[in-house]
């Protein structure tokens, strides 16, 4: 089994977390994530321009590259994560010109080796994901690397057949049109989206963006296969720095709590 | 105009690609939008009443056609070709910006969107904007790196006086590229009410193909100017390029006469032989960014750098993705000038024409200087004189160590 399909086969939703490699002490943030119930862990890979992200997400790219990290960097966080945690699902997210520039396959290759479980490339829509040189997805498919897309509040019906072709490990659902971050969507407009994109496939749903609180993750959770939560944890590294294991195990074991426990009543 | 089977003008393909460039690389929210924004511009574009709207405006707000004008002194003094410029520094606003400003803003009307979003890097850009929402009542955002709010107050004033809401950007390094990210984030989150208006022939598609048929008047124009005065075509079109688009639209109507010769010129800033320059496609290598697939000044891993150049219009670590097409194709020729190479040719056009230029056709200019002379004298040279030079005069005063 896939440890994709173990995370979310449990009797419960998973908790998924995202912090930006490279800034703060990138293996002690992720034990502190996994060991206080993270299920799937997204990995940031900093980039220099990145547009989908808002102010907190942002920052933590200029200060990991401010600090000096480079993709060898980020694959050998990602080779001693796969070491010291086998079984938990390690996904690198991030923006094309990174991904492709020494080409696919290379980045493929490097991922794999690195033990990576799924990639998610913001920038490169299923209409530029085949028949060229740099198409991502191909590449990643072929060394067993789920590529795992996006689908948005403006994914419509006639559009969402394309997202999910080729689509693997779970489908995330962006669920404000916006950037990371900023307000959350009205929990009616989740709940029916999700259910839409449940019609349509049998991976599981994730819902991300704007996801702040243990109360929203809860709340999410008792409509989705798995919560996002992303600047939240982001912002306390950026503040805390050497002290941000500690306040990241914090938030996360709340997080964790009420996504783990959402079905229950 | 038919276009001949191996035609260099019917790209780019239905998928918005220039050869191996182009496409469009946007986030999966944009996706849709820029689907609808396609379908809608080729609406427009099968629409008489679209097109004579354009026309009209073009000719009665903008004072279209601009002149096509024969440089005696400059051509006398630099000993060789005669050298032309297409003035379309004369266009209101001062520069061929608002060319494609007022075709995109019919269309966003067009579309029903009410609220309007721009990147600038010089401020011409944002100028034309602020200057067609101004004239159809819409409002107006424009992002601008915070390092070029300082380098153009000028035309930040004006963006104001003409009511736009002017957003220091100060992620990055801010200047150009970060104003398009910042543009990007804002329509991303507004998608329901808001047209992003791309200031150059770059973006995902339909964008650099729209930019290009809406500047595409410069060298229509031109074309039947040159004939009409010369009875020939151009041997030379020169012109200067930070994402592209004077340069194609200049070029554009003349890719298929095979005797016309073309030169883009960049921005080799200090020097192609360090880092500080902003010359894409002579110091960059392909790769992904704002949406396309181009030319870009990076690192090994792919980080964008940060371009250099005395001109903040050309300051841009990017290309338009049909210039990096053309470059591959060996049809247009691209060469690059430094900052004092174009600030000696500013003050030549000064001293020998009385015109007064832009920074960024100051680099053709330069290109010009270089190769005139090495050109009979019955052959002709065609510069885009793409704006003018006012806004530039505290930066070149600066240069020159007078206080102003």
């Amino acid at each position: 089994m896939s440890r994709f399909a173990s995370a979310f086969g449990k009797p419960r939703p998973a908790l998924v977390c995202f912090i930006t490699a490279g800034d703060g002490d990138t293996a002690a943030n992720l034990d502190a994530l996994v060991e206080a119930g993270a299920d799937v862990i997204e990995l940031g890979m900093p980039f220099t321009d990145p547009m989908a992200d808002g102010p907190a997400i942002q920052s933590a790219n200029l200060r990991s590259l401010g600090a000096g990290t480079t993709t060898a960097d980020v694959l050998r966080y990602a080779t001693e994560f796969r070491a010291r945690h086998p079984n938990v699902p390690l996904v690198l997210m991030g923006y094309a010109n990174p991904m492709v520039r020494r080409g696919p396959e290379w980045f493929a290759e490097a991922a794999a080796a690195a033990g990576v479980d799924g990639v998610i490339c913001v920038d490169i829509p299923p209409e530029e994901d085949f028949d060229s040189p740099w198409a991502l997805g191909p590449a990643l498919r072929e060394r067993g690397i789920a590529p795992i897309r996006l689908a948005t509040p403006t994914t419509d019906s006639a559009r969402l057949p394309q997202v999910l072709a080729g689509s693997e490990g779970f489908l995330y659902y962006v669920s404000v049109a916006g950037i990371t971050g900023k307000q959350q969507a009205a929990i009616a407009s989740i709940k029916e989206n999700v259910a839409r994109i449940k019609q349509s496939t049998e991976l599981p749903v994730a819902v991300g963006f704007g996801v702040r609180t243990p109360e929203q993750a809860g709340e999410i959770a008792r409509h989705a296969d798995g919560v996002v939560v992303g600047s939240a944890l982001v912002e306390i590294c950026g503040a805390y720095g050497a002290e941000a294991p500690a306040k990241l195990r914090e938030l996360t074991a709340a997080l964790a709590h009420a996504v783990h426990t959402a079905r229950q009543d | 105009m038919n276009t001949p089977l191996n035609s260099f003008r019917n790209l780019p393909d239905e998928r918005g690609h220039f050869g191996q460039f182009g496409g469009r690389y946007v986030a999966e929210t944009l996706m849709p939008l820029v689907l609808d924004l396609e379908r809608e511009y080729r609406k427009a574009q099968q629409d008489p009443a679209f097109q004579a709207e354009f026309d009209d405006l073009l000719e009665h707000y903008v004072g279209r056609p601009s002149p096509l004008y024969f440089a005696p002194r400059l051509t006398e003094e630099l000993g060789g070709a005669q050298v032309w410029f297409k003035r379309d520094e004369l266009n209101h606003t001062g520069a061929h910006k608002i060319n494609n400003c007022i075709g995109q803003i019919l269309l966003a009307i067009r579309m029903g969107k009410t609220r309007i979003i721009a990147e600038t890097g010089a401020g011409q850009h944002g100028v034309a904007t602020a200057t067609v929402c101004a004239r159809f009542g819409l409002p107006c955002v424009i992002y601008m790196g915070a390092e070029d709010v300082k380098r153009q107050s000028p035309n930040v004033f004006r963006m104001k006086l003409l009511g736009a809401e002017v957003v220091p950007v100060t992620s990055g390094g801010a200047t150009l590229k970060d104003a398009m990210n910042e543009g990007l984030r804002d329509w991303v989150a507004n998608v329901h009410d808001t047209f992003y208006i791309i200031g150059t022939a770059a973006g995902p598609h339909p964008y650099p193909e729209m930019v290009r048929n809406f500047q595409s008047v410069i060298g229509k124009e031109a074309r039947a100017q040159m004939l009409d005065r010369t009875g020939r075509l151009p041997d030379l079109l020169v012109a200067a390029i930070g994402g592209g688009s004077n340069a194609l639209g200049l070029f554009h109507p003349f890719l298929d006469d095979p005797s016309v010769k073309m030169l883009g010129v960049e921005a080799a800033g200090r020097g192609l032989d360090g880092d500080e320059h902003a010359a894409s496609l002579l110091g960059g290598s392909p790769g992904v960014l704002h949406g396309n697939r181009t030319y870009l000044l990076q690192d090994a891993d792919g980080q964008i750098t940060e371009g250099h150049s005395i001109s903040a219009g050309l300051d841009y670590p990017g290309i338009g993705p049909e210039h990096a097409w053309l470059k591959e194709s060996g049809r247009v020729d691209y060469t690059a000038v430094t900052d004092e190479e174009a600030l000696d040719a500013f003050q030549l056009l000064c001293r020998t024409e009385g015109i007064i230029p832009a920074l960024e056709p100051s680099h053709a200019i330069a290109a010009v200087k270089k190769v005139a002379p090495t050109m009979p004298k019955d052959s002709i040279i065609l510069a885009n004189l793409c704006g003018r030079g006012d806004k530039d005069i505290f930066t070149v005063a600066d240069r020159l160590g007078v206080a102003l």
